[in-house]
């Protein structure tokens, strides 16, 4: 058994091993509500200043305290945002994981833990590693540095600070620029002095330590890079994107219910209007109410939308079990209303902080009947922002509930955007008479009587002074005229007039966008946050001889180009972070005529998908 | 023929009506839509700012017989009070008449009435409260009395719900109980509903003739006849000068509505303050003990906030703010982007 020292390289070392430079990953494991968060947002924010194309991934438990957390960050020189299932670098920092993370360390690869006092302690780590001959370790004696911490930090936010040491010892090793991991520090604790100086303190006490101790032997190194980001670029994350997106939206009333991974949608949005939604006497242009339940949340949008209101909620699968029946009512009674569901793993409560695109299915065809929801498709910060405020556009224009399908990866990690640009068209109110307009038509008014041929009709609004503005709004069968009727006549037409308005709609929501390369003998359809992995699964694709082009669907119903392109190829790849292939079985129900051209490449392990997967899958199925 | 009377809007009658009921005739909730028309000529309402809404029933179908120059939304089983509290608060110029059973709330809906309850939104919520599930064929609801039987649902074995002790739990802030064969105090108790802001819940014994109206069923018309005891007697006057010329002192006791006017209550049976929290306890629950349908005035506070007031929201409805003042201005955007964590 080697007595590892402070640090110890693999047995077959060779001293003038290449550098690898901007393209490995770190993994850092701690436990749950240890605040390791900052730490971890500390090291990315650093790195993204260095101008380094990086992205971080918490895979997070579903708990407050103790269990096992991950956090991902990868650093790419070429720019691929994609999340990576292998780490390079493991920062070791949780002993119930350490088993499992000195075994996922990758031959070559680096491994960071602790070593202190008491000495049975520094045993039960090392004996762990002894088997890993074939990896570069660095210990840390943590407890020893937060000691040197003058003043000494308060005891219960001890373990917290712990965290610091990692920063600097890793800042040390991969050459992370110190005054950007002090710039980080500052944004985080929002320019307190104290709260910087004893972290930023510990930071470099852990730094000089490595300096003195340490002797850098791996290969792993970072770099700061130049014209990577534009200079509008910066860090958000998708929930927060949405949220202000809703407020330039316009949003005037919000109904909700706590769920992960949706509930910073709300939080966000309560905060951003707060700010920017206040009369100058200090009245609010909005409302925002936390509702009993995910019902109670969606009947209270439905009222408002009703009333005309542009309203939101924003949950996840199991809150969108819970609104089926109002959605059908909704699309019935034709009530524009925005729903955001923020996808995480079902079945069921499945596990609620993992990622997954397992409600697109559900969403889509959402209550009893023949019903069917617009769904809108954000793929990154930008679409975040934009849907955020157009969703109630289109909502409004077609009188009808949009769901926005965001995920858990997108809506809760941090990720690279270019600033949002304003919204660039005025609010579209839709269709909506007033008392003035129903005077010149003299009150020869029907609600739902189809008078443009679109399948949209008009509406009048509650409150409307005119004596034939008032309607019965229902979720019973009804006539052009809005009144009751159980006519079979009546129904079908009915029925055909909310197809024609879908159909409206399939061509009016956004295209889908559409990439194409010289010699492409197949394509990949997918959606979402699926993107970022996909980029980097076309290039790998390309290097193995398979040209393939590209297109990403921004909104359900799929646009008549998404047919029109598949039908060009001999067969596409449908990449989906679901098992079942939810958006290939749409197409196929959608276009038959082009099933036998669809392949699902779908997958649901509880991880965004990434690109050597999809790949592989791709390879395997080309016969390659 | 004479000329047809017109009230002070100059609208008639008929004005206020809307389809003919398709309900059962002879059953109550029918005499409750008279009741509601009546009230709304009389008081000359302004049909276009009042929003009828409900859940799903044979109570909740009747806003189609009453009103047909209002919007109304008749929405999904026990849910009317979300969607109402949205449709609320994007336009609190709106007056909220909302009709939903004892099945729709008492059973399916419950979760949103005490929520609502708690809330205070502005609306006038009226239960037709007959005891079954009348639109799905004479089930017991949560109001139905244990030991009930009907022709159709058999025995009832478990305790019923009382819907105004609920709502009194609940935090409500206007709690009133009525018959539907007492047309006089169902208008009295709608009027004075009507002036209260907060929610003012109108619990009304309204029988199902079809599926529960045997004499000894407490939701029966015989029942309601016959064990009512009626708490108050309620004037509307419109100043309090009028109550001190009027009232001896202690006979009566004055209350001042949201709108400024004064009501005069006056004590019949019980010994009862509806200002007084514990004189309701103590009324609804003699009431149990003696099967006694006790009716009128239970309980108001007048000082309660709404969540429309705890909103804080602007004067003018959120629904009539135009796009410049919904939509903040470019500058603001770059002072949230600002705010993000930047490349340099
Ligand atoms: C979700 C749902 N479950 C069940 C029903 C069937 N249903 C319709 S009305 C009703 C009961 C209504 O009872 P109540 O509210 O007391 O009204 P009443 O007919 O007695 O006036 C039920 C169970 C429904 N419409 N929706
Ligand atoms: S079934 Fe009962 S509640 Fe329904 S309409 Fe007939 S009498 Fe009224
Ligand atoms: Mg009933």
């Amino acid at each position: 058994m080697t007595v590892i020292d402070l640090y110890r390289v693999p047995a077959n070392h060779v001293h003038d091993q290449g550098k690898i430079i901007n393209n490995f990953s770190f993994k850092i494991a701690t436990r749950n509500g240890t605040g390791s968060q900052t730490s971890n947002n500390t090291i990315l924010r650093a790195l993204f200043r260095m101008g380094i194309p990086i992205n971080g991934k918490n895979l997070f438990p579903s708990n407050i305290y103790g269990l096992p957390t991950w956090y991902h960050i990868r650093v790419s020189k070429d720019g691929y945002m994609g999340h990576r299932n292998e780490s390079e670098v493991v920062v070791a920092y949780n002993f119930d994981s350490f088993a499992k993370d000195v075994a996922s360390v990758p031959a070559g690869g680096v491994l960071i833990y602790p070593m202190d006092d008491p000495d049975s302690n520094k045993k039960k780590w090392d004996v762990i590693t002894t088997s890993r001959e074939d990896i570069y370790i660095y210990r840390l004696p943590v407890d020893q540095l937060v000691g040197r911490l003058d003043p000494a930090p308060a005891q219960a936010v001890k373990e917290y600070i712990a965290n610091m040491v990692y920063v600097g010892a890793v800042a040390y090793l991969f050459n992370i620029d110190m005054m950007q991991i002090e710039a980080a520090l500052g944004y985080h604790f929002e320019g307190k002095q104290k709260l910087i100086d004893q972290n930023y303190g510990l930071v470099k006490i852990a730094y000089e330590w490595c300096e003195q101790n340490l002797e850098k032997v791996d290969p792993y190194m970072c770099q700061a890079m130049e014209h990577t980001y534009g200079p509008n670029a910066a860090l958000m994350d998708g929930n927060a994107a949405a949220a202000l997106g809703a407020v330039f939206g316009g949003m005037q009333f919000t109904a909700w219910y706590p769920i992960t991974p949706s509930s910073s949608v709300a939080e966000e949005l309560q905060a951003f209007s707060a700010k920017y939604r206040h009369t100058e006497d200090g009245k609010a242009t909005y409302a925002i109410l936390q509702a009993e339940d995910e019902l109670a949340a969606i009947g209270m949008i439905v009222g408002a939308g009703w009333a005309g209101a542009r309203s939101m909620t924003a949950t996840s699968g199991p809150g969108i079990s819970l609104m089926a029946e109002f959605a059908g009512l909704a699309y019935f009674a034709e009530v524009p209303i925005v729903v955001w569901d923020i996808q995480r793993m079902g079945p069921s409560t499945g596990l609620p902080t993992r990622t997954s695109q397992g409600d697109v299915m559900f969403a889509h065809y959402l209550s009893h009947g023949d019903t069917r929801h617009i769904c809108l498709l954000p793929a990154n910060m930008e679409e975040c922002f934009k849907f955020g405020w157009q969703a109630f556009d289109y909502a409004e224009q077609f009188q009808t509930p949009v769901f926005v399908l965001s995920d858990l990866d997108l809506g809760m990690n941090l990720h690279v955007t270019n600033k949002f640009e304003y919204p660039t068209t005025h609010m579209q109110r839709g269709k909506v008479l007033t008392a003035a307009d129903l005077e010149d038509i003299k009150g020869n008014w029907g609600r739902f009587r189809d008078v443009d041929n679109d399948g949209v009709a008009y509406r009048t609004l509650p409150g409307t002074d005119h004596p034939r503005a008032a309607y019965f709004a229902r979720g019973t069968g009804h006539n052009a005229n809005g009144k009751y009727s159980e006519d079979p006549v009546d129904w079908e037409e009915n029925l055909q007039r909310l197809h024609r308005k879908m159909e409206t709609a399939r061509q009016q929501l956004p295209a889908p966008i559409i990439q194409q390369v010289e010699g492409a003998t197949t394509a990949i359809v997918t959606y979402g946050s699926n993107e970022y992995a996909v980029f980097e699964t076309l290039d790998m694709l390309a290097a193995q001889g398979v040209q393939a082009d590209y297109l990403r669907m921004m909104a359900l119903p799929a646009h008549l180009d998404v047919a029109e392109f598949i039908k060009s190829y001999d067969h596409v790849y449908v990449v989906e972070n679901n098992f079942d292939g939810q958006m290939a079985n749409i197409l196929c129900m959608d276009f038959p005529e082009i099933a036998a051209k669809i392949r699902k490449v779908a997958r649901c392990n509880g991880l965004p998908l990434d690109a050597q997967w999809i790949s592989n899958t791709i390879l395997s199925m080309e016969g390659k | 023929m004479g000329r047809t009377k017109t009230n002070a809007i100059g609208l008639e009658r008929g004005d206020y009506s809307y389809n003919d009921s398709t309900l059962c005739p002879g059953c109550g909730h029918n005499s409750i839509s008279n009741q509601i028309m009546a009230v709304a000529f009389e008081e000359s309402l302004d049909q276009h700012h009042i929003i009828k809404m409900s859940g799903i029933g044979c109570s909740s179908k009747s806003p189609a017989y009453f009103l047909g120059r209002s919007h109304a939304f008749n929405s999904v089983h026990g849910r009317m009070p979300s969607v109402t509290t949205g449709a609320v608060m994007a336009n609190h110029t709106l007056h909220a008449l909302a009709v939903s059973g004892d099945g729709d709330t008492g059973n399916i809906g419950f979760g949103q009435f005490k929520h609502l309850m708690r809330r205070n939104l502005p609306m006038v919520y009226i239960v037709e409260n007959n005891g079954v599930y009348g639109l799905t064929k004479g089930q017991f609801s949560a109001t139905a009395d244990k030991g009930q039987k009907t022709k159709y649902a058999g025995h009832n074995p478990f305790s019923p719900i009382d819907l105004c002790l609920e709502a009194l739990i609940g935090g409500a802030t206007f709690i009133a109980r009525s018959f539907s064969g007492d047309a006089k105090q169902v208008r009295t108790l709608l009027k004075l509903a009507m002036s209260h802001r907060g929610t003012a819940l109108i619990d009304i014994i309204s029988p199902c003739v079809t599926f529960n109206d045997r004499d000894d069923s407490t939701k029966s018309y015989h029942w309601g006849k016959t064990h009512r005891d009626i708490l108050n007697e309620i004037g509307f006057v419109q100043t309090f000068d009028e109550i001190a010329v009027e009232y001896d002192e202690g006979e009566v006791q004055p209350v001042q509505m949201h709108d400024g006017t004064w009501i005069t209550l006056k004590k019949l049976t019980a010994d009862h303050d509806p200002t007084n929290k514990e004189s309701a306890f103590r009324v609804l629950n003699e009431a149990h003990s003696t099967q006694q349908i006790v009716t009128g005035l239970i309980y108001i506070n007048t000082d309660q906030p709404t969540v429309v007031d705890i909103e804080n929201m602007t004067d003018e409805p959120l629904v009539h703010l135009p796009e410049s003042r919904l939509r903040p201005s470019q500058a603001m955007l770059e002072d949230a982007m600002s705010s993000l964590f930047a490349a340099n």
